[in-house]
């Protein structure tokens, strides 16, 4: 059984294994909207290889992580806005 | 001086294969890749994996790092590009809610971590890629409500009856097929259109005259691969119909460059891996076992060549994006902003099309398709990076 770690999605805390990117995490939490579009839509993954940049996140306070291309650590911080 | 006599950019299949047959003759090798772990998309880390198993024991570093511009040709005496491709997006109606995704993506997305168990999932576009997905998606416990092919049936069966010419992918598709029993797949037709609130809650598909509605929670689309060439344009790689052009030993028109797999032509991963192992020999003095593996690349490039006629696109797909549809993501632009645009450039100028995070890398192959114009210049980065970057390596 892989490791089971922490992390906090805008306040919420959840339970996660390791080895599992963000994006996975998030959306396995029900999270669909990752970010705002410049004109108000919600975004969530696209390409899921680091390529389109719709999953982005800021994650430890660094702005603009691709959650598909980052592993989750136990208590990283994420917030989608 | 460079510590490294090769590097190698991108660890898929074609840069495996290039580092291991590098570092197996002596070579001191290092691999440059930006993903969590080595195996690129198609393998994701996938531990069972031989090549991978084999890369580990080969002796060439590992590096998780993205190479944003020129000064990864210090890396190494010599340079490898492998750095693969992505999804080509034809925007439709719909294509921006959460919950749509590549092909490739929901396959990275799965590999990765994401649940799908008891999710309703419609895989969509063109290409064995949809095929591969499902079953992915079906082991993993998804319902797949549909595969909707673009190509007509008649395409796919001469596709499928050619396949004796190279039986180990014969064995492939029969064994996927098997994994498939009792999953809908339907030739000749494609989503038109994704809606639903905040997600996509169903997709209608249209064929022909006729047009109906699939209830689903995610819907993967995905129409054929566009290459990576970002890196090898800053460097000076000549390209010809936008794929970096290469000689018998896999060298680019840089001296010292080389590149092998899906940016020398989109094949899959039989032609990455034996491309990969040329030019890895090739870079290391080997040419004479390098030349023995001509006549299977050969027989790969044919098979790529195939694949790309029976899954030509049908024109309609370039049609699906209405007047309001989103054609830029990272600006949101719509399609009537970029109608009567002469150039890419003018779109630029004009529209923010193509200026933002992607940095062209979807709208751009998107309206190369649908619009005749597309992406024509790199600058450096070729991906986002922090500014301390920049700095840190200008000054070293």
């Amino acid at each position: 059984m892989p490791e089971r770690i922490r992390i906090i999605v805008d306040g919420r805390e959840l339970h996660v294994d390791r080895g599992v990117t963000v994006a996975a995490a998030m959306m396995n939490a029900g999270i669909r909207a990752f970010r705002q579009s410049v004109s108000g839509e919600a975004r969530g993954p696209l390409c899921g290889m680091g390529v389109c940049m719709e999953c982005r996140v800021t994650i430890n306070r660094e702005p603009h992580c691709r959650s598909c291309q980052t592993l989750c650590e136990d208590g990283m911080e994420v917030q989608t806005r | 001086m460079s510590a490294f006599d090769i590097a190698v950019v991108g660890a898929g299949p074609a840069g495996i294969a290039a580092a291991c047959r590098a570092a197996e003759n002596g070579a001191r090798v290092v691999v440059i890749d930006d993903n969590p772990a080595p195996g690129g998309q198609i393998w994701r880390g996938e531990k069972s994996e031989p090549w991978i198993e084999r890369f580990k024991r080969s002796g060439a570093v590992l590096e998780r790092d993205t190479a944003v511009d020129e000064r990864v040709r210090q890396r190494g005496a010599k340079l490898i590009l492998a750095t693969g491709a992505r999804e080509l997006f034809l925007p439709f109606p719909g294509w921006t809610l959460p919950g749509v995704t590549g092909v490739g993506g929901l396959q990275a997305l799965i590999k990765s971590g994401l649940a799908v168990k008891g999710m309703r999932v419609v895989i969509a576009g063109s290409g064995p890629l949809l095929l591969a997905a499902a079953s992915l998606a079906r082991s993993k416990g998804a319902v797949v409500r549909l595969v909707a092919e673009q190509a007509p049936g008649g395409r796919v069966t001469g596709f499928a009856g050619a396949l004796w010419r190279h039986p180990g992918k014969a064995l492939q598709g029969a064994e996927l097929i098997l994994t498939l029993i009792g999953v809908r797949y339907d030739a000749g037709c494609f989503v038109e259109e994704a809606c639903g609130e905040g997600q996509v809650e169903h997709v209608r598909v249209r064929r022909g005259e006729r047009a109906w509605e699939e209830k689903c929670d995610l819907l993967a689309v995905g129409f054929g691969l566009v290459p990576n060439t970002e890196l090898a344009a800053l460097l000076g790689c000549d390209l010809d119909s936008g794929f970096v052009r290469t000689g018998d030993w896999q060298q680019t028109s840089v001296p010292g460059v080389y590149a092998a797999g899906e940016l020398t032509g989109i094949g899959g991963v039989e032609k990455s891996l034996v491309e990969g192992e040329i030019a890895g020999l090739a870079a290391a003095g080997r040419e004479a076992d390098a030349e023995r593996l001509f006549s299977r690349r050969a027989s790969w490039k044919r098979f790529a060549a195939r694949l790309q006629s029976a899954f030509a696109l049908e024109p309609v797909l370039k049609k699906l994006a209405r007047e309001d549809t989103c054609v830029c993501r990272c600006e949101d632009v719509p399609l009537s902003e970029l109608k009567g645009r002469a150039s890419w450039r003018e779109a630029k100028l004009q529209t923010r099309c193509g200026m933002g995070s992607c940095q062209g890398r979807i709208c751009g192959a998107a309206t190369r398709e649908i619009l005749g114009w597309g992406a024509d210049s790199v600058r450096p980065p070729a991906f986002p990076t922090k500014v301390r970057n920049l700095i840190e390596s200008k000054s070293s």
